[in-house]
This record gives structure tokens, sequence and C-alpha cells, in this order.
């Protein structure tokens, strides 16, 4: 009998906090300026120069630990974490090691058996390194040094996942949120957000963890489930041939879907943390952290409890419409437009309308339906002028580009038949039709009442009110 | 009581890419270890109810505003650069994944 794997993942997240200039020099950091025009003395290293640490930087980090309900420290100290690589001219990388300016705190996300909670161990502040350059230069290796010193946010999560969907969910709801509080741009191709992911996995029932690898640098939502499913998959053929799992840092080919090992674990592991000399001890106070509480915005878990509260929406769909700050926002314009219910926004919104998007490969923010042209439909949807099923005939149309609801339901003459006169003249016509079905129904075939039902839609082009329908053919097949 | 034999020597020289003379092994392996000792003399001091530093000096981190005001010096800075090209400094091949 082969063994249940249970799947263990941890990720960690470089958030690059959105400031002008670097985290310990007055350089900018904006993306994609001429190569190492951006790189001043302090972040190539010379000597003699002293990093001071940008307030910002400090402030940004300290909204996304009131954002998890971690503790924030009041006292925080930055370390030398020593390396060797061309793209850190220093040697070694300004982080911070054993007291982080972020504790413990929490992350719900949505996973397909509900709301789940994911611990996050700890953030703290660091300097991002240079880029390398593997294009040929006569054999050798370009380096810019723009990106050096650009403020790091690392965020580090327990090892509370179980499958690669959840790490999935984890990432979206952490992107979400710190482009929500403002303090990232959330840009992954210029890898404003960058992920590494610790996966392992053991026997069902184990309590003890496996051996982890740490596939690096994924930088998409979709290549971190495929690099996470495909090193689950690699694990378990190793295990169930008898072999061991290496600990092992990993990089992800997206092009070939594989993984494979960057440098051995123990050698870049030995990294001699030790106090940066040139920084002293970071000293935050209350009065301090209560001020930068005062600006938190709304946060999506807040949201999504004002959702089912003031709304009542399912925790469900309250989560899945605050995971994203976009949706969110399309949601409650659509809401603010519309007479119609908040139940029928949201499954319009969550429904046809994601589903249209997802096939279209577009973003909420992409949408070829405002929220104001939406509202509009669903007014006409709540005011009984159209059915539901003509409303979907209206949407396409509206994606489509010819119009808002109204004049889309004008040219189209799609409004609903709710005339009892016009209806009752049609069921006649209908009954008078099929005198054999009449018949049969009126000897006790009831099921050939759907037939009826079916004829006379058929009549009106699907925009008779259904319901009238239903109440006047059991008056008129009975009689 | 620890002590740095000569493979922690030359461990410790490769991290920090430290080319050390064979014949100067024995010595540096003797100082390390005099220092470890000292370390461990450190130990024996009770700091019961003492605050660990960080810092020698008692003092907290000045904050700066987030302002930029480096100006562009490339220039300057690559006339010090063994090799560079297209704006960028010429390093030798570093390959990450083999």
């Amino acid at each position: 009998m082969s063994t249940e794997w249970e799947v263990v993942i941890g990720l960690e997240v470089h958030v690059q906090l959105n400031t002008q200039s670097k985290i310990f020099s007055g350089a900018a950091t904006a993306y994609g300026a001429d190569p190492n025009t951006q790189a001043c003395a302090i972040d190539l290293g010379m000597p003699g120069v002293l990093p001071v640490l940008n307030k910002e930087a400090v402030r940004k980090a300290t909204l996304f630990g009131l954002s998890v309900d971690a503790e924030i420290a009041k006292h925080s100290v930055f370390a030398r974490k020593n390396y060797f690589y061309p793209d850190l001219p220093k040697g070694y990388q300004i982080s911070q090691y054993e007291l982080p300016i972020v504790g413990k705190g929490h992350l719900d996300i949505v996973t397909d058996n509900g709301i789940k909670r994911i611990g996050i161990t700890r953030a703290h502040l660091e300097e991002d390194a240079g880029k390398s350059l593997h294009e040929d230069f006569h054999g050798m290796t370009g380096i810019d040094l723009n990106r050096a010193g650009t403020p790091l946010l690392e965020i580090v999560s327990e090892p509370d996942m179980r499958s690669a969907a959840e790490a999935v969910s984890y990432l979206k709801t952490l992107h979400n949120l710190v482009t929500h509080l403002g303090i990232c741009d959330g840009n992954m191709q210029e890898g404003s957000f960058r992920c590494d992911a610790n996966v392992s996995i053991r026997p069902k029932g184990q309590q003890e963890f496996g051996t982890r690898t740490e596939t690096k640098n994924v930088n998409s939502f979709r290549f971190v489930e495929r690099a996470i499913n495909y090193e689950i998959e690699r694990q378990i053929s190793v295990l169930e041939q008898g072999g061991t799992i290496d600990q092992a840092t990993l990089l992800y080919d997206a092009a070939k879907n594989e993984t494979r090992p960057m440098r051995s674990k123990e050698e870049a592991n030995d990294y001699r943390y030790f106090p940066d000399p040139d920084l002293l001890p970071l000293a935050l106070d209350d009065e301090w952290i209560e001020s930068v509480r005062d600006t938190l915005p709304e946060l999506p878990h807040e949201k999504r409890d004002r959702y089912q509260q003031a709304f009542g929406l399912s925790e469900y769909d309250a989560s899945v419409l605050v995971a994203n700050k976009a949706l969110a926002h399309y949601f409650e314009s659509a809401l603010d437009n519309t007479q119609a219910p908040a139940k029928l926004v949201t499954n319009w919104v969550m429904g046809d309308l994601s589903g249209a998007l997802n096939k279209a490969s577009l973003d909420i923010s992409e949408s070829p339906v405002s929220a104001e042209q939406l509202a509009g439909l669903l007014d006409r949807i709540h005011d009984d002028t159209i059915s539901s099923k003509i409303a979907k005939t209206v949407f396409e149309a509206m994606w489509n580009g010819e119009g808002d609801a109204n004049a889309i339901i004008a040219a189209k003459g799609l409004q609903q038949v709710t005339d009892t006169g016009a209806i009752e003249t049609i069921i006649d016509d209908v009954m008078a039709a099929n005198p054999t079905q009449l018949e049969q129904y009126r000897s006790g075939k009831d099921k050939l009442f759907g037939f009826f039902v079916g004829q006379v839609m058929k009549q009106t082009q699907g925009k008779a009110n259904p319901q009238q329908v239903n109440d006047l053919l059991k008056k008129k097949l009975s009689s | 009581m620890s002590t740095i034999d000569a493979n922690a020597v030359n461990n410790i020289a490769h991290l920090a890419r430290l080319a050390v003379d064979n014949k100067h092994i024995p010595d540096l392996a003797r100082d390390l270890t005099n220092i470890l000792d000292l370390v461990e003399q450190m130990n024996q001091i009770d700091t019961q109810g003492i605050e660990p530093q960080a810092h020698p000096l008692d003092a907290k981190q000045r904050l700066r505003n987030d302002e930029v005001t480096e100006i562009n010096q490339r220039e300057l800075f690559m006339s010090i650069a063994p090799e560079t090209e297209a704006g960028l400094y010429l390093v030798p091949k570093v390959i990450d994944a083999e």
C-alpha cells in the first residue's frame, strides 16, 4: 500500500517598500533607470560612508506589522549577513536577525475548505542587492547596482500551508494586503514582490517535519503553484524509491517546469551574522506606533466582516470579494449605484462578471463592463423589466460594448412581457396548437406542464415573466 | 572550551575570501583559540539583570526623511572600476545555476 503524504509549505516573501529613496541612502529607488545611475557611494559600499535609516521604510514596516496583528518591536537591531556575490558590493547585506521589527502575527486566507489562519513568524527590514546580468560581456558578467539598497520587508510565514493552492492563496492575500496598505506597488514582473517557498513532505499523521528544500525567487502566482507542485512530486518520487531528500536551495526554471539545485546549503548558510556597528538599535515608542496605527486604512478582514454584517454576505463570498482591492471597490460602486439587493450584486460580480473576466484573462480593473453599467443592469432585473435569463444576453451585449443596459434592452426589445392579457393570448394560442398534449395533461400527465411553459417562453422569445407564465398556465390548463 | 584547528582556520579563511599561507595556519589557530578563551572567560561573568547591548554606545538610531538627496555620479565611481561597459560594472563570470 502506498503512503499518504502530507505537504508542508512555509513562504518567505520579499516585499519592496515603495519609498522614494533607499533604506540607508538618499539615492532614488525608481525602477528602470539607466544602470548604476541610482547607486551612490553608500550603496556601493565605499570606504568611510555611513548608512542612515529611512524613516518611511520604518513606518511602512510598522504599518504592515499592525495590519497582521503582530507585535511591533520597540527595540530592534540591524545585523550584517555576510556572503560574497558581485551584486552585493559591501560583502554583507544589512538585515535584521535576532531582533526584527515585526514579531508574530497572522493572516486569514480563503481555501477550498473555508477560511484558514496562517501564522506569520516575523517580518524584518533589509536592503535589496543589485542585479547580475549574465548575458555575454566577453565572458564577463555585468553588474547593475541601482537596486542595491532598495528597502525590503521580508515576511516569513509559519509552515502552515498544506498545498500549492493554499500557498498561492496566502500569496494573493498578502499581495492584496501590502498593495492595499500602499507600502508596495505589487509589481511582480519588476520584482517588487518575490517569493521563496520552503517545501517538505511527511507521511500523513507524522508529527516531525521532513527535510525541506527552498525554491528561490518565483515571481508569479502561476509559477509558484507549478514550482511547488513540481517539487512535491519530485520529493514523493525520491522518497517512494527509497531515497532521501537533501536540504538544498533550488531554482525554478519556468521554461522547463523543473527545479534544480542552486548551491550547497552548508556553505550558503554560514552567514556569520553580527550586529552592524554602523547602525544603532532602532527604538520606537508607543506614541509613534499608535500614530502609525491611526493611519491604517480599513483592512481586508475588516471589510470582510463589514460585508457580512451590513450586507448579509456569507463569509466565503465576502472573503473572495475583499481578496482583491479592485474587486471590492467594484462591488461597492455597483452596490452604491443600484436599488438591487447586495446578494444579487454579489452573485453577478462573483458569477457572470468574474467568469467572463477569467475567460478573457482580464483583471477586474480592465473590465469592459463598468460597475455603474452593471448596476444599471441589476436595476432592470430588480424591477422585473427583464428576467435573469435575458439579463445574461444584455450582459453579453454590454461586454461587447453595445452600450448601457437600458439602451440595449430598448434596442433589442428585450423588455419582459408582464402584460397579463398578452401572455394569456399566447397561452391560448399554444393550447390551441397542441390539442394532443393538452388532453394528455388534463388526463393526468403532469409532466407536460414544462412543455407548455417552454412553448410559451418560445413564443415570447424568453421575454415573458416566468412566474406569471407559471401562474397563468396553471389556471388555464386546469380550467 | 572551543579549540580552533587547521580545518576551521581554512574554512573561516575561505568564507572571508582570505588567502592564508599554510605556514601561518598554526599561529592563526592558536591566536583564534586564545580569542575564544577570552570569550569563555567573559562568559563566566554574572550578567543577570543587565540589558544586552547591540552597540557599545547607549544611543538610538537616528532616522532620515525619505528624500532623494544623491545625484548621479556614475562616471566618477566607474573611473576607479577595473572594467565597465554600457553603464555596467564587469566582473568575472558568475554562474548561479551550476
